[in-house]
C-alpha cells in the first residue's frame, strides 16, 4: 500500500456500460423496463385492434383518468421504497373528499375546503407514521386499521349520502386544459416530477433508500429512521389528499363510497414500475409508467367492448406477469 | 496485572479504567483497564461471550457504562449515542458493516454525510462532488478498488468491507474499531484486507480490532488485550507472546 495515493492518475475510471446489444440479451434489462416495455406491448396491441385508441382524444381521456392513480401511486412509491406498505391510501382519499365537500356544503370558500381535504387527509397519513414509527405496530396492521377506520369515518361524516360539490373552479381542474393537456394531468406531472427529484436528488430521498434497504445499517450511520418512516407515510396521505381533490373535481361531488380499485391498481402500478416490496430498490418514473400502463389496459378492453368484468382479472394477470420478471432484476 | 507496562499518557489515544456494564444480572464487563495506543493497531480477544461486543458497543456509544472512566484523546468522554462517538473521532466497522446493498458505494460512503448543494431554500444533492471524493477515498485503499458508481450488491465480500472501512477512515476519525473484520472472508480476500488495515496504520490511524484469529492478531497487532468472562485476562505485546499463549489466557489455562 503506497500510503496517500490520491494523484489523478491513481483515481480509478469506472467500467464502461455494457453495450445496447448485449443488455438486451440479459433478463435484467427487461425486468428493469417491464413497466415501459408492457406499456409500449399495450400501446400497439390496442392500437392496432382498435381504431381509436390512438386518436388525439382518446389519449388525453386516458390521461385525465391515469391522473389519480399517478398521483396515488407517486405517495405509494415513497412507502414501499421504505419497505412499507400503505393500505389506506384510498380510503384516506375518500376520506379527504368527503370532508372537502361537508366543507364546501357549509359554504366554506373551494380553496380552504381544499384545503381542509388535503389537511385531513395529512392528518390521517401522520397518524399512520406514528403508529408504525413510534409505535412499532407493523405497517401492514397499522394501515389496515386506517383503511376500515377512515373509510367509516367517511360514512359517518357523509351519513353515506354524496355531496355535490359544483364549484367553476374544480371545473377548470376536471376540465380545462392546457393546449391538449388536461390541468389534472399538469397536476400529477408536476407531482411525479417533485416526486422525483425528492426521492433521487435530496438527503432525504437517500434515507428513504437506506431505511428500505438495510434499516440497521441506516440507523447505525445516524439516519433516523423514524422520522423517515413517519415522513414517508405524512407524504403518502397529503397526496391521497390532492387525490381526493382530484376525484372531487372530476366526479362533481365528494362520494363515501369505498375505492378498492384505486388501492389496488396503486399497489399493482408501484410493483409494475419496478419497485421492490422488500424496500430499498425505489423509482418514481416506473410506477407512473404503470399507472399509465393499467389505465390503458381498462381504457383498451372499454374500446374493444369486453365487459369490465374482465378488467380486473387482466389487471391481476398483467401484475402477477410483472412480478414474475421481477425476480431477474439486476 | 501482568501485560505491557503503562505507557506515558501523551502516547494513549484511547483509556479505558475499571470499566463495569451489567444487564440486569449479567455483569457482561468486570472492572476492565486497559488502553490503546496512539497510531498502532490494538487487539481485543476473548471467546464467545468474554464481552467484546458490550466493551466495543461502551466504546462507540451504543451502551453507556455503570462505573468507571472512558477517556479519549486525553479527555473524560460519555457518549450518550454512537452520533456522538462518531463526532469525536471514534467510528465502528460493525460485522454486518452497516451498508445498503441497493445504494452504489459512493451513496454508501456518503450515507447521513451527504454533500448538497443549496438551490434558494433547498438542498439538492452535490452527486458529482460526492463521486469525485469517493474516488479519492477509496484510492487511499489501492488495494482491492470497487467502481463508486457500482451497487454493493454487486461487490465480493472484500470489496464490502473495503468500502466500509474506507466510509469508517474516511472521516477524519482518530480511532477506528473493526469487529471481525475478515470472519467472512476466502484467504485472497483476507489478506488484501488486512493489506489495508496494514496500510491505515502507516497513515498513522489508531485501531482497534476484534478477532478470533489469533495468526492474524500476531500479524497485524501491535498489542493484544484478553478479555475472559467479563474481565481482563491480560495484555500483551504482540512480539512477546505467542498463538499458545494467546489460548491458555483465553481459555484460561494460563492465569492472567
Amino acid at each position: 500500500m503506497a500510503g496517500l495515493a490520491t494523484e489523478a492518475g491513481s483515481v480509478p475510471v469506472d467500467e464502461p456500460r455494457e453495450p445496447l446489444r448485449e443488455r438486451v440479451r440479459d433478463i435484467g434489462f427487461w425486468a428493469d423496463w417491464a413497466a415501459a416495455i408492457g406499456l409500449l406491448a399495450i400501446v400497439l396491441v390496442f392500437g392496432i385492434a382498435s381504431p381509436s385508441f390512438l386518436t388525439l382524444g382518446n389519449i388525453e381521456a386516458m390521461l385525465v383518468s391515469a391522473a389519480i392513480l399517478v398521483v396515488l401511486a407517486v405517495g405509494q412509491a415513497f412507502v414501499i421504497s421504505t419497505s412499507g406498505i400503505d393500505l389506506s391510501i384510498a380510503s384516506v382519499m375518500t376520506f379527504g373528499a368527503v370532508v372537502l365537500g361537508l366543507l364546501y356544503a357549509a359554504g366554506w370558500p373551494i380553496l380552504f375546503a381544499c384545503a381542509g381535504g388535503v389537511l385531513a387527509a395529512a392528518a390521517a397519513g401522520a397518524v399512520n407514521g406514528l403508529l408504525v414509527a413510534k409505535g412499532r405496530v407493523p405497517d401492514f396492521v397499522v394501515t389496515l386499521g386506517m383503511f376500515s377506520a377512515a373509510s367509516g369515518a367517511a360514512l359517518i361524516l357523509s351519513d353515506g349520502q354524496p355531496t355535490d360539490v359544483v364549484d367553476p373552479a374544480l371545473l377548470t381542474l376536471a376540465s380545462g386544459s392546457v393546449g391538449p393537456i388536461g390541468y389534472s394531468v399538469i397536476v400529477a406531472a408536476v407531482v411525479a416530477v417533485l416526486g422525483h427529484i425528492v426521492l433521487f436528488r435530496t438527503r432525504f430521498g437517500v434515507h428513504v433508500l437506506a431505511t428500505g434497504g438495510n434499516a440497521e445499517g441506516a440507523r447505525a450511520m445516524g439516519v433516523r429512521i423514524g422520522r423517515v418512516r413517519l415522513v414517508v407515510y405524512l407524504i403518502s396521505g397529503v397526496l391521497a389528499g390532492l387525490a381526493a381533490i382530484l376525484l372531487v373535481s372530476r366526479l362533481g361531488a365528494a362520494e363515501p363510497a369505498i375505492n378498492t380499485t384505486y388501492l389496488l391498481n396503486a399497489i399493482a402500478a408501484v410493483v409494475l414500475g419496478g419497485v421492490s416490496l422488500r424496500g430499498g430498490r425505489g423509482s418514481i418514473a416506473g410506477p407512473v409508467l404503470g399507472a399509465l400502463l393499467l389505465t390503458a389496459l381498462t381504457n383498451g378492453l372499454t374500446l374493444l367492448g369486453i365487459s369490465q368484468f374482465y378488467q380486473p382479472l387482466a389487471v391481476g394477470i398483467v401484475v402477477v406477469l410483472a412480478a414474475l420478471l421481477m425476480r431477474y432484476q439486476r | 496485572m501482568t501485560g505491557p507496562t503503562s505507557p506515558i499518557s501523551q502516547d494513549v489515544l484511547l483509556g479505558v479504567e475499571q470499566l463495569s456494564k451489567s444487564f440486569g444480572n449479567v455483569r457482561a464487563l468486570r472492572d476492565i483497564s486497559l488502553w490503546l495506543p496512539r497510531g498502532q493497531i490494538t487487539a481485543l480477544v476473548g471467546d464467545n461471550g468474554a464481552g467484546k461486543s458490550t466493551l466495543v458497543r461502551v466504546l462507540s456509544g451504543v451502551h453507556q457504562p455503570d462505573h468507571g472512566r472512558v477517556t479519549f484523546a486525553g479527555q473524560p468522554v460519555r457518549f450518550a449515542d454512537p452520533q456522538a462517538a462518531r463526532l469525536a473521532g471514534i467510528e465502528t466497522v460493525h460485522q454486518n458493516l452497516a451498508l445498503v446493498d441497493e445504494l452504489t458505494v459512493w451513496q454508501n460512503l456518503f450515507l447521513n454525510r451527504e454533500l448538497v448543494r443549496r438551490l434558494g431554500p433547498f438542498a439538492v444533492l452535490d452527486r458529482g462532488a460526492m463521486q469525485v471524493k469517493a474516488r479519492e477515498m477509496l484510492a487511499r485503499l489501492s488495494v482491492n478498488v470497487p467502481p463508486v458508481r457500482a451497487k454493493v450488491q454487486r461487490l465480493s465480500g472484500g470489496q464490502r468491507q473495503a468500502v466500509a472501512i474506507a466510509r469508517a477512515a474516511g472521516w477524519g476519525s482518530k480511532l477506528v474499531i473493526m469487529d471481525e473484520p475478515t470472519a467472512a472472508l476466502g484467504v485472497q480476500e483476507t489478506a488484501r484486507v488486512e493489506e489495508l488495515i496494514a496500510g491505515l496504520r502507516a497513515e498513522g490511524m489508531t485501531i482497534l480490532l476484534i478477532s478470533h484469529n489469533f495468526e492474524q492478531v500476531l500479524r497485524l497487532a501491535d498489542r493484544v488485550w484478553v478479555l475472559r468472562s467479563g474481565a481482563l485476562a491480560g495484555g500483551r505485546l504482540t512480539t512477546e507472546t505467542t498463538g499458545e499463549e494467546l489460548v491458555g489466557l483465553v481459555t484460561g489455562a494460563i492465569a492472567g
